[in-house]
C-alpha cells in the first residue's frame, strides 16, 4: 500500500514577493530582461552571524522553507531535498573573479565554502538541526522536479512522514550576462512579456519556493501530490503517446484534467512543446505561471505552488489564465507539464484534498 | 529493502589509476598509486600540490568516445561518457532504450573547467560561445545521455563529496519503486583550479602523498575520475538471464548538522549514515568484512569517521582502509570509484591497502590496513562525506 | 600601535563582513573567537589571508592562528613584530 502525499504548507521568495494567499491576485506581469526576487527583512530569520556569508539564494532558501514549515506546523522535517539549476552562483562568481584577477593568490575560502550547489539545503539542515537525508538535484529545468520525485517515493514507500523540498535559483551578473550572449534570455532593452515575446530567449529570473509535504492531510492541506514522471527525450509527435501512459498509470482520462499548468516561457524553442501538449486536453484551462516569476531553472517550483493554491481556493485567478477559457466543472485535477528546449519533459499530477 | 539487494549488473571507470576496471584493479592490487603533478593545465600551486591526474588530454579523450570536433563537451563530461559507456557494456546492454532504463548522475566542478579558462574571453570571442551552455552541472548528465542515446530520465545530484553515493542510492530507489528497470548511477569530476584553489583556501591540501589515517596525516590530494554502475531490477535481471557482479545491500544518508565543511568531533552524521544503511541492509554491522573508509587524510575528516568507526563498530572494527591515496579524492566521483573498488574487493577476495600510513592516530586506537590482504568478503562498506554534513553509506555484498 | 589596533578592526569588520558591529564595539583584549566576537574556523580562514596580504605575514599552519587571533591585542602585537609590508 502506498501512502497519500499532501501539499501541507507553501514558502516562496519570488518577483511578486513573499507567498501569501493574495499573491495572485496582487501579481503584475514581468517584463524585464532580468527579475530579481522582492527580498523580505531576513533579520528575524537569520542570526547576523550566519546572514553574513550568505548570498541571496541561500537566504531566499532558507525564508521559504521556514514559511512552508511553519503552515504546515512542523518544526524540524525528517529529510530535506532542494533542487537547483545554477546552484549558489553568485558565490561560484565571486570565488572564480578572485581567482583569475588576483592570479590564484590571496583567495579566501568563504566564497567557496558557499559555492556548492548543496549549500542551501546544507544551511537549512544546520539551522533546524535536522540530521536526516538531506539532497540536492542539479539538473536543469527538472531540478525541483528530481527532488520532488525523490520525495514522492519516500513519503509513500514510508520511508519518512514530512520531508521539506524546495527549488531555488538566484541571478549573477556574469552568468546572466554569458546567457544573453548566447540569446538564452532575452535583450536587456526589450519590454516583452511571455504572451507578446517575438525576439529570442526568455524574462530571466530568480527566486525560492519550498513545501511541506506528508502523508497526513491536514487542515493546510492545499492538494494531494499524485505523481510525477520525468523523461530525458521525448519527440513532439512521441507526446500524444507520453501523455497517454502517464494519465492511463493514475487511471486518468484525458477529460479528467481540469486545468494545464503549463511552461510557456516565450521562448519558441520550447513554447512549441506547450502548444502540442494544449492540444491533448481541449477540455481543460490552460494556465502559466512564468511571465510572473521569471524564467529560471528552478521556477518549476512556483508553478507547482500555483497549482496548488488554484486547488486549495478551488478557483483560477485572472492573471494566472494563458487562454480565456474555464475548467468545465468543479476544479479537481490539474497537470503540469514542464520542459527546456524539448528537453527534461516533466509531468506533475496533483489532486484537490 | 529487498534482500539479498539491488543487482549491479556493470561498472565503468576511469580516474588516475586506470581506464578499465581491470587497469583499476591490477594498480590496487600491486599499490600503485597515480598520484602525480599537475599536466593538463596551468597552475600557481603545480610545484605545490600532488593529484590524482587522468594523464589523457581533452582532446584524446573525445578521440576515444569518437567525438569530432568541433564539440562543446567538458572534460567533466568525457570523463562521464567514458565510464558511462564502459558501464553499459560491461552490463551487456546494447539497446539502452530497451527497457526502462534512466541516468542519475552527479557532479560537483560540472563545466568549470571551461568556464574557468574562458570566464572573460567569452564577452569578445564569440567563436567560444558553444561552450557558455556547458557550465551548469546537468551539461555534463546530457552529454553521457546524448552518448548512450538514452530517453529516460535523466538528473544529476550534487551534494559535495558524496554526490555519487547519493546517485547510486536515488538509482536503487527507483528501481525499487517499480518505475525504472535499470539505471546507470555515479558520478564524475574533472580536477580545475576552481577546487583546487578552492582546497588550498581551506588549507587541506597536503605537499606531500596523502596519508590516511595517520596521525602525521596534513592533508588530501586532490584527483579526477569517473565511474558507473549499472543497476537493474530482479525482473531485467531474469528476463536477460544475467548473472549480477555484486548486490548493492543497503544504503543510508544523514546530514550532520554541524558546520559547512568540518565534520563534528564525534561523527555523528557518519555514524547515523551508518546506522541507516545497516537497517536498510538489515546487516549487523560484524557481518562486514572491510570498510573502504571516505579517509581524505584531513586531520578532521579522519578523526571524525574514526570516531564514527568505533561508535558503530565498537572494538571489532573491521579491516578498513582508504584508496585515496591511489586516486586522489576525486570528489563528487569518490563514491562511485570506491563503489567500484568495493565491488572489485568483494569479486576478487581483496581488501587493498591504505597507502603511506605510518603512525598511529593519538586520540584512536585505529590501523588502516596498510598491506593486499587476501581474503574471502562477503560485505563491504563504503563511506562518502561532503561538505554540507552531508554523509553518505553504501553497503555492497557478494553476488 | 593604536592605530595598527583601530586599523585592524576596520579591517576585520570589512573582511569578515561583520554587520551590525562597529569598530567601538570591539575591545583590545575581547576574544575574537568563542564567546567575544563570535567568529570561527573559517574566519580563521579569512585572518590567515588577510595577514599575508595587508602586512606580508605568511602562517602555514592554521593552528598558529590559535594564539595569534586571541584578541586585537595579540594579532597586533604579532603583526608589529613580524610585517613585512
Amino acid at each position: 500500500m502506498k501512502n497519500n502525499v499532501f501539499i501541507n504548507g507553501i514558502g516562496a521568495v519570488t518577483a511578486q514577493g513573499i507567498w501569501r494567499t493574495e499573491l495572485f491576485e496582487e501579481a503584475s506581469e514581468l517584463n524585464e530582461a532580468v527579475n530579481h526576487a522582492q527580498q523580505p527583512s531576513y533579520k528575524e530569520f537569520i542570526a547576523p552571524a550566519m546572514s553574513r556569508r550568505m548570498s541571496r539564494g541561500i537566504k531566499m532558501g532558507i525564508y521559504a522553507a521556514q514559511q512552508a514549515l511553519d503552515e504546515a506546523e512542523v518544526t524540524v522535517p525528517d529529510a530535506i531535498i532542494t533542487g537547483t539549476g545554477l546552484g549558489c552562483s553568485e558565490d561560484s562568481e565571486k570565488f572564480l573573479r578572485n581567482i583569475l584577477d588576483n592570479q590564484e593568490e590571496f583567495l579566501t575560502p568563504t566564497s567557496f565554502i558557499q559555492s556548492t550547489h548543496n549549500t542551501v539545503a546544507a544551511q537549512i539542515a544546520l539551522r533546524l538541526q535536522c540530521k536526516g537525508y538531506n539532497f540536492t538535484y542539479v539538473n536543469r529545468s527538472i531540478s525541483f522536479e528530481s527532488a520532488l520525485l525523490d520525495a514522492l517515493l519516500q513519503l509513500q514507500q514510508g520511508e519518512e512522514e514530512h520531508i521539506l523540498v524546495g527549488g531555488v535559483d538566484e541571478v549573477s551578473d556574469h552568468t546572466f550576462r554569458l546567457l544573453q550572449l548566447i540569446e538564452e534570455v532575452k535583450a536587456s532593452d526589450t519590454n516583452e512579456t511571455v504572451k507578446t515575446s517575438v525576439t529570442p530567449g526568455v524574462n530571466y529570473g530568480e527566486g525560492a519556493t519550498f513545501f511541506s509535504l506528508g502523508v497526513q492531510k491536514t487542515r493546510s492541506s492545499y492538494a494531494e501530490l499524485v505523481d510525477i514522471h520525468i523523461q530525458h527525450r521525448v519527440d513532439r509527435a512521441e507526446l500524444p503517446d507520453f501523455v497517454a501512459q502517464f494519465l492511463e498509470r493514475n487511471t486518468l482520462a484525458a477529460a479528467d484534467v481540469d486545468a494545464l499548468l503549463l511552461g510557456y516561457n516565450g521562448d519558441s524553442a520550447s513554447d512549441s512543446y506547450y502548444v502540442a501538449f494544449e492540444a491533448l486536453f481541449p477540455q481543460a484551462a490552460s494556465l502559466y505561471y512564468k511571465h510572473l516569476s521569471g524564467q529560471y531553472d528552478a521556477c518549476s517550483a512556483f508553478g507547482l505552488a500555483a497549482a496548488a493554491s488554484v486547488l486549495q481556493q478551488r478557483h483560477i485567478p485572472s492573471r494566472l489564465k494563458w487562454k480565456d477559457n474555464t475548467a468545465p466543472g468543479p476544479l479537481k485535477t490539474v497537470l503540469l507539464y514542464n520542459q527546456l528546449k524539448g528537453k527534461d519533459h516533466a509531468l506533475t499530477l496533483i489532486r484537490a484534498c | 529493502m529487498v534482500h539479498s539487494g539491488i543487482a549491479v549488473t556493470g561498472m565503468g571507470i576511469i580516474s588516475a589509476i586506470g581506464s578499465t576496471n581491470e587497469e583499476s584493479f591490477q594498480a590496487l592490487l600491486n599499490g600503485k598509486h597515480g598520484i602525480s603533478r599537475v599536466q593538463n593545465f596551468d597552475t600557481k600551486h603545480k610545484d605545490h600540490i600532488l593529484v590524482g591526474e587522468i594523464k589523457y588530454s581533452n582532446r584524446q579523450l573525445a578521440a576515444l568516445l569518437g567525438i569530432t570536433e568541433p564539440h562543446n563537451f567538458t572534460r567533466t563530461a568525457l570523463l562521464g561518457a567514458l565510464a558511462a559507456k564502459a558501464a553499459i557494456a560491461d552490463a551487456g546492454i546494447s539497446d539502452v532504450n530497451a527497457q526502462r532504463t534512466g541516468l542519475i548522475s552527479s557532479t560537483s566542478v560540472g563545466g568549470m573547467d571551461y568556464t574557468e579558462r574562458y570566464f572573460y574571453e567569452y564577452l569578445t570571442n564569440p567563436s567560444l560561445h558553444p561552450y557558455i551552455s556547458t557550465h551548469d552541472a546537468g551539461d555534463s548528465s546530457h552529454k553521457i545521455a546524448e552518448c548512450l542515446g538514452l530517453e529516460g530520465i535523466v538528473t544529476t545530484i550534487s551534494t559535495a563529496c558524496s554526490s555519487a553515493a547519493n546517485a547510486i542510492m536515488m538509482g536503487a530507489r527507483l528501481i525499487k519503486s517499480g518505475r525504472l528497470d535499470r539505471v546507470i548511477v555515479g558520478g564524475t569530476d574533472a580536477l580545475s583550479k576552481f577546487t583546487i584553489n578552492g582546497f588550498k583556501t581551506l588549507m587541506i591540501l597536503t605537499d606531500d602523498y596523502c596519508r590516511p589515517f595517520d596521525n602525521e596525516r596534513c592533508g588530501l590530494n586532490l584527483g579526477e575520475a569517473a565511474a558507473y554502475l549499472v543497476l537493474e531490477s530482479a525482473m531485467s535481471l531474469k528476463k536477460d538471464g544475467k548473472k549480477p557482479l555484486a548486490f548493492l545491500r543497503g544504503y543510508g544518508n544523514a546530514n550532520d548538522a554541524f558546520h559547512q565543511t568540518a565534520s563534528s568531533e564525534n561523527g555523528e552524521g557518519a555514524f547515523l549514515a551508518m546506522k541507516k544503511a545497516f537497517q536498510a541492509a538489515d546487516l549487523d554491522p560484524a557481518a562486514i568484512d572491510y570498510v573502504n573508509a571516505h579517509g581524505t587524510a584531513t586531520p578532521n575528516n579522519d578523526l571524525s569517521e574514526g570516531r564514527a568507526l568505533t561508535r558503530i563498530f565498537g572494538d571489532h572494527v573491521p579491516v578498513f582502509s582508504s584508496t585515496k591515496p591511489f586516486t586522489g579524492h576525486t570528489l563528487a566521483a569518490a563514491a562511485a570509484i570506491e563503489a567500484v573498488f568495493s565491488i572489485l574487493a568483494l569479486q576478487q577476495g581483496v581488501v587493498f591497502p591504505n597507502l603511506h600510513f605510518q603512525h598511529k592516530m593519538a586520540e584512536l586506537d585505529l590501523i588502516p590496513q596498510t598491506e593486499t590482504l587476501h581474503r574471502p568478503l562477503s560485505n563491504v562498506l563504503s563511506n562518502s562525506f561532503g561538505f554540507g554534513g552531508n554523509c553518505s553509506t553504501l553497503i555492497f555484498s557478494k553476488a | 600601535m593604536a592605530e595598527l589596533k583601530e586599523e585592524l578592526k576596520e579591517k576585520i569588520i570589512a573582511v569578515l563582513n561583520l554587520e551590525d558591529i562597529a569598530v567601538e564595539d570591539i575591545n583590545d583584549n575581547d576574544p575574537l573567537f568563542g564567546e567575544g566576537l563570535g567568529l570561527d574556523s573559517i574566519d580563521a580562514l579569512e585572518l590567515i589571508v588577510l595577514m599575508d596580504k595587508e602586512y606580508g605575514i605568511k602562517l602555514s599552519d592554521p593552528k598558529q592562528g590559535k594564539t595569534i587571533f586571541e584578541s586585537i591585542e595579540s594579532m597586533s602585537a604579532y603583526i608589529a613584530e613580524n610585517r613585512t609590508k
